[in-house]
């Protein structure tokens, strides 16, 4: 709860800010303020479950599984805004955007810590309004345009099915407070009427889109290349992390038995995502389009820990998948971010060329994460990778296991591609891309947090 | 009043449903951004209407809240739609969704 009062007073604070001319301080105390979030968050973290929902009038409840996502994302977003501290500090409009990613990262803690349905939709709408915005910051650029109306039309259309699956869902049970429908749904004389079916089946339509997942990922790929590097890494991360966190608190607090029911959607689900994340982005050559695509297939992988919901290790398994996915990309996303503007805003494959060379530190991060994505050991996308496979085998699907392991097979060719374009080819401007202090201790410690998080496991028990 | 209670739900949901398919198709076959704008606005409308109906069902106000709700959510979105629209005609001097086709495959 303090975590949404801190950073929702801290984007007001921003706000005011601009009006009495203190723009110098504001990227400083925005840091200062995340990382107290965060001091907060940890002295508070033993006291999960401290406030119950009967304070906020049954809307979110800070239980451990809120707590670990709320973390998760406050420390994303101080990450964040450390990496892209050039995206606000050189123009104009900074505190506009420092106040709509402030908001935002208000709406994705409405998400993870949800108890009603009325606040899924608020949390959904106050991360993705800002989003919305960010996307098109580029004002002049019409990939950017274009990105911001794609992002907008599909994003709002999505919201209308899942008000409508709410909707219907309360036309059924009566409720919107999800320890109802839980109740009801698990009772002998409810009958499962076509109603409910399609007002669950339009939720999970809803949220497969708000996590990319195939075959509702059509806008990913188009948003992530036209949008701002920095705004791409936002949505991969943040965005990203949050929603699918929203889509599981969906299955662990309202519907836990359905999902047996609904597994053959969820077959459907992870089985494109897996394949066409993984196979199409063989074909890219744009950067961007091509994290884009591996984060699509990265949600196959995270949609099996809602498949294998009754296993005990399947909470355990997404919070270290996200949290290993998260910090690889941001890591991924802040060498591409570089390296781009280095070569005045191409972010074509080719850019790449020859960055061993030209600057070591850069070539290496990259290299880590990449290997870590493509779940080589001993990186942390490998224990990832695992325990969700583990869990998945134990579960008794092994040929979904066999499905997972020959689709990221595939994604091992095209991260390797933009490896062996970073050490062997050539590029043709040889000059040493300069790097400030902040930039290399940030590298380094993505690094660092991208080797060791996955070896002794508390990340995987902190659930 | 008394007409109005006279309807029973069942016709709601049919209506609802068929506002909100019109919403959908037009969404899905339309090409003009405001067209597509406003009928994402049909969908969301006619969930609002849908949740006053079952609302008075239960007889529980909770619903009735929750379409304040999406009321403001629905206006913030369109301001903001509205904005991207407008930057958008400014830079190509046409509101039809096929003129933006930088990003492709």
């Amino acid at each position: 709860m303090n975590e949404i009062i801190i950073v929702a007073s801290l984007g007001i604070l921003t706000l005011l800010a601009e009006i009495f001319n203190f723009k110098k301080l504001i990227l400083p105390l925005v840091v200062a303020g995340l990382a107290a979030n965060i001091v907060v968050g940890i002295m508070e973290f033993d006291l999960a479950s401290y406030y119950n929902d009967a304070d906020t009038l049954r809307m979110i409840e800070s239980d451990l599984y809120a707590k670990c996502f709320m973390m998760l994302l406050s420390i994303i977003a101080l990450v964040w805004v450390l990496v892209n501290y050039n995206f606000f500090s050189d123009e104009t409009n900074q505190t506009d955007h420092l106040a709509l990613i402030l908001f935002a990262i208000v709406g994705g803690f409405c998400m993870v810590a949800y108890t009603n349905f009325v606040m899924l939709f608020l949390g959904i709408e106050i991360l993705s309004i800002p989003m919305y915005v960010l996307a098109g910051s580029n004002k002049r650029s019409l990939r950017s345009n274009e990105a911001t109306l794609k992002y907008f039309l599909m994003g709002s259309f999505a919201t209308g099915i899942l008000l409508f699956g709410i909707t219907l869902i309360y036309g059924s049970i009566g409720s919107f407070y999800v320890y109802d429908v839980r109740m009801k749904t698990a009772s002998v004389d409810f009958t499962i009427t076509p109603m409910f079916t399609i007002g669950v089946v339009m939720l999970i339509a809803a949220m497969a889109f708000k996590v990319s997942s195939a075959p509702f990922h059509f806008w990913a790929p188009d948003v992530y290349s036209g949008s701002p590097t920095s705004v791409t890494s936002f949505m991969a991360t943040f965005v990203k992390t949050a929603a699918i966190a929203a889509f599981m608190r969906l299955f662990i607090t309202a519907f836990p038995t359905a999902i047996e029911s609904y597994k053959n959607v969820f077959f459907i689900l992870i089985i494109a995502s897996l394949f066409i994340g993984n196979i199409i982005a063989v074909f890219q050559t744009n950067a961007k389009r091509l994290l884009a695509y591996s984060s699509i297939s990265h949600v196959g992988f995270m949609l099996l820990a809602l498949l294998c919901l009754s296993e005990a290790t399947s909470l355990k398994s997404l919070f270290f998948y996200t949290t290993a996915y998260s910090f690889t990309t941001l890591a991924a996303f802040l060498v591409l971010k570089i390296v781009s503007e280095n070569a005045s805003g191409d972010d074509d494959i080719s850019v790449f060329n020859g960055l061993a060379q030209r600057n070591p530190l850069l070539a290496g991060t990259m290299t880590i994460a990449l290997l870590s994505m493509a779940g080589i050991p001993p990186l942390s996308g490998f224990f990832a990778k695992y325990n969700m496979l583990f869990m998945a085998l134990n579960h008794g699907y092994l040929w979904l296991v066999i499905i997972a392991i020959l689709a990221s097979l595939v994604g091992v060719y095209y991260y390797f591609k933009i490896i062996i374009a970073m050490f062997t080819r050539n590029s043709t401007d040889s000059t040493a891309i300069p790097l400030s202090l902040l930039q290399k201790s940030l590298l380094v410690l993505l690094m660092l947090i991208i080797i060791t998080i996955g070896w002794n496991g508390w990340v995987f028990n902190l659930i | 009043m008394e007409i109005i209670k006279g309807v029973p739900l069942t016709s709601y949901i049919l209506l609802c449903s068929m506002l909100f398919s019109i919403g959908v198709l037009g969404v899905l076959y339309r090409r003009n951004a405001l067209v597509i704008f406003m009928c994402i606005e049909l969908m969301l409308n006619s969930v609002n209407l849908l949740l006053v109906a079952f609302s008075r069902y239960y007889s529980d106000s909770n619903a009735q809240v929750f379409v304040f709700f999406i009321m403001a959510v629905a206006a913030a979105e369109v301001s903001v739609g509205l904005a991207i629209l407008m930057m958008i005609y400014r830079n190509t001097k046409t509101t039809d969704i096929d003129a933006l086709n930088k990003l492709k495959f």
